[in-house]
């Protein structure tokens, strides 16, 4: 029932957004543009890296493209679904709007994570399971059950941390009001994501893995891929998304007791 | 006479936003850790010793891409994102009653962004000094000179080109979206992520002649003292100045005569 409940209520979300993000089409025919030209970008950059060096942190060239796909999706999906609505709490704080969204019978984090949708991330969506796709051919990889199972747990919990480091961050505009730019740092951090962790120093490898754990988000999936993953590495990811997301949830509740609604 | 009104509304213009851009210390800061992305690819090359194929030594590379986040840092625009919402908002209709290009207000706005930037980012490069010792080095006094003058070149072709896609706003309402289009080809090819010299050889052969290797590869060039065209680059820094300003006034007076005031 509850659960019904919610998945109506999203459809309604669902149905509002597009129609009005369908008012600008041009807008959706540039980042298609956009996305093609960055993926084409990346793989640019990644050729100059390989350009005299058969190996980059142990990956070949065929190896790190999976690593381009996976971070493809993800920033499609960071693009679609976190972008458009966690820049949106900040309005909501800045104008006291959260009110109105607490008033609800429905959960907050629910709806102010999911309101809002930007068709345009599934263009980069579509775009990095083909380069995908490509890769599985040319890395000649063998599609079987377990394997899909894998790969599918891995990517959603690289989904489920990313979620998680957005919403956070998100939600300490409760105390600080602007944070459009810690947003901005986590997106260059982010931007790590696109290549291997072995390819780093040390100590910037730790600091991913431990502070920041952009390593598991795209580096730990790829390899699931190549077969090159151990158990505890699967594991290790599973546990850190499932704390991220406890935590995020009990950092929205803890910082909502700190919300005084604007100009009331 | 003229001139001079013109300096006193310069002077008072920078005055304005550089106190209103002390109020938001912070998100400078914060503005100036998210340009750190040069510092990782830095990483990738030297972990990888990829720098040996393109005969760059290690620290005249560390010396580039210290100087690629100092030429960033003080050539960044958002001219689009300040005028479209502006303009959705209705505040421009004010603005253009006002003997006063609103455009010299959004200049002012950035110079006075890039002082109160500039301490931060010095932190940022003591801190990159403390960690790669060797790179340190003192470059001459007319190179400085010159390499600052080459940087506000670069700020100003970009200023013109985003003040250009700005003024696309009158027409299509969303003009940032095309921004973001145009970021990606000054990403990849301006020399943040990777010197130009490593690029290959069929990009090499058309790219001086596109603006992009004269935003931060040839000022980052110039002042880490790597071998560069001097009066070649500043040569076409100004002649992309003279392509697009007046291609700039000729779209202001187009667009101003199209402008239908929104929001009023």
């Amino acid at each position: 029932m509850n659960l019904r409940k919610y998945l109506k209520v999203y459809k309604k979300f669902l149905h509002t957004s597009l129609a009005s993000e369908l008012e600008y089409k041009t807008n959706i025919l540039v980042d298609l543009i956009t996305a093609i030209l960055s993926l084409v970008g990346s793989i640019f950059l990644l050729s100059i890296f390989f350009q005299n060096n058969g190996y980059i942190g142990g990956w070949k060239f065929e190896q790190a493209l999976i690593i381009q796909a996976i971070y493809t999706i993800l920033n499609g999906i960071t693009n679609t679904w976190f972008n458009p609505n966690l820049t949106e709490i900040v309005k909501h704080i800045r104008e006291g709007t959260l009110d109105f969204v607490l008033l609800k019978p429905i959960d907050s984090q629910f709806f102010i994570s999911l309101k809002k949708i930007n068709p345009s991330g599934f263009l980069e969506i579509i775009l990095g399971f083909f380069l995908l796709f490509f890769c599985i051919r040319i890395n000649q990889i063998n599609l079987n059950l377990s394997f899909l199972t894998l790969s599918l747990i891995t990517i959603s919990c690289s989904i489920c941390i990313l979620y998680s480091l957005w919403f956070i961050i998100s939600a300490t505009t409760i105390w600080f009001v602007k944070t459009w730019n810690a947003i901005e740092v986590l997106r260059s951090f982010l931007y790590i994501g696109r290549f291997p962790l072995s390819s780093f120093s040390f100590s910037l490898r730790i600091f991913f893995s431990v502070f920041i754990p952009i390593a598991f988000i795209t580096t730990i999936p790829s390899e699931v891929f190549l077969g090159l993953s151990a158990f505890w590495k699967i594991l290790l990811e599973i546990i850190v998304a499932t704390i991220f997301f406890i935590n995020s949830r009990k950092f929205w509740l803890f910082a909502l007791k700190f919300y005084s609604s604007a100009s009331s | 006479m003229i001139s001079n009104l013109i300096n006193r509304k310069i002077f008072t213009l920078l005055k304005v936003q550089y106190s209103n851009m002390l109020e938001y210390r912070v998100e400078i800061a914060l503005w100036a850790i998210s340009g750190i992305i040069p510092f990782f690819m830095l990483n990738i090359w030297t972990n990888n010793n990829l720098n040996e194929s393109i005969n760059i030594s290690d620290t005249m590379l560390s010396r580039y891409f210290l100087c690629a986040f100092f030429v960033r840092q003080f050539s960044v625009v958002w001219v689009v994102f300040s005028f479209e919402e502006d303009s959705l908002m209705g505040k421009v209709s004010p603005y253009l009653i006002q003997p006063l290009n609103p455009f010299l207000r959004y200049f002012a706005q950035h110079l006075a962004e890039q002082i109160t930037r500039f301490p931060f980012a010095l932190i940022i490069a003591f801190f990159f000094f403390i960690f790669n010792p060797e790179s340190i080095w003192i470059p001459n006094l007319g190179i400085l000179l010159l390499s600052i003058v080459s940087t506000f070149l670069s700020f100003l072709i970009q200023f013109l080109i985003q003040s250009i896609v700005a003024c696309l706003c009158f027409w299509t309402e969303k003009a940032s979206s095309i921004e973001r289009l145009l970021f990606i080809p000054t990403l990849f090819l301006s020399g943040l992520l990777a010197p130009v010299v490593s690029f290959p050889a069929y990009v090499k052969s058309w790219i001086y002649l596109t603006p992009f290797p004269y935003l931060i590869d040839f000022p980052a060039n110039l002042l880490s003292g790597n071998e560069t065209n001097i009066s070649g680059g500043l040569i076409m820094q100004v002649l992309w100045i003279f392509i697009f300003f007046p291609l700039f006034k000729k779209i202001w007076s187009e667009g101003t005569k199209k402008y239908t005031a929104m929001g009023s």
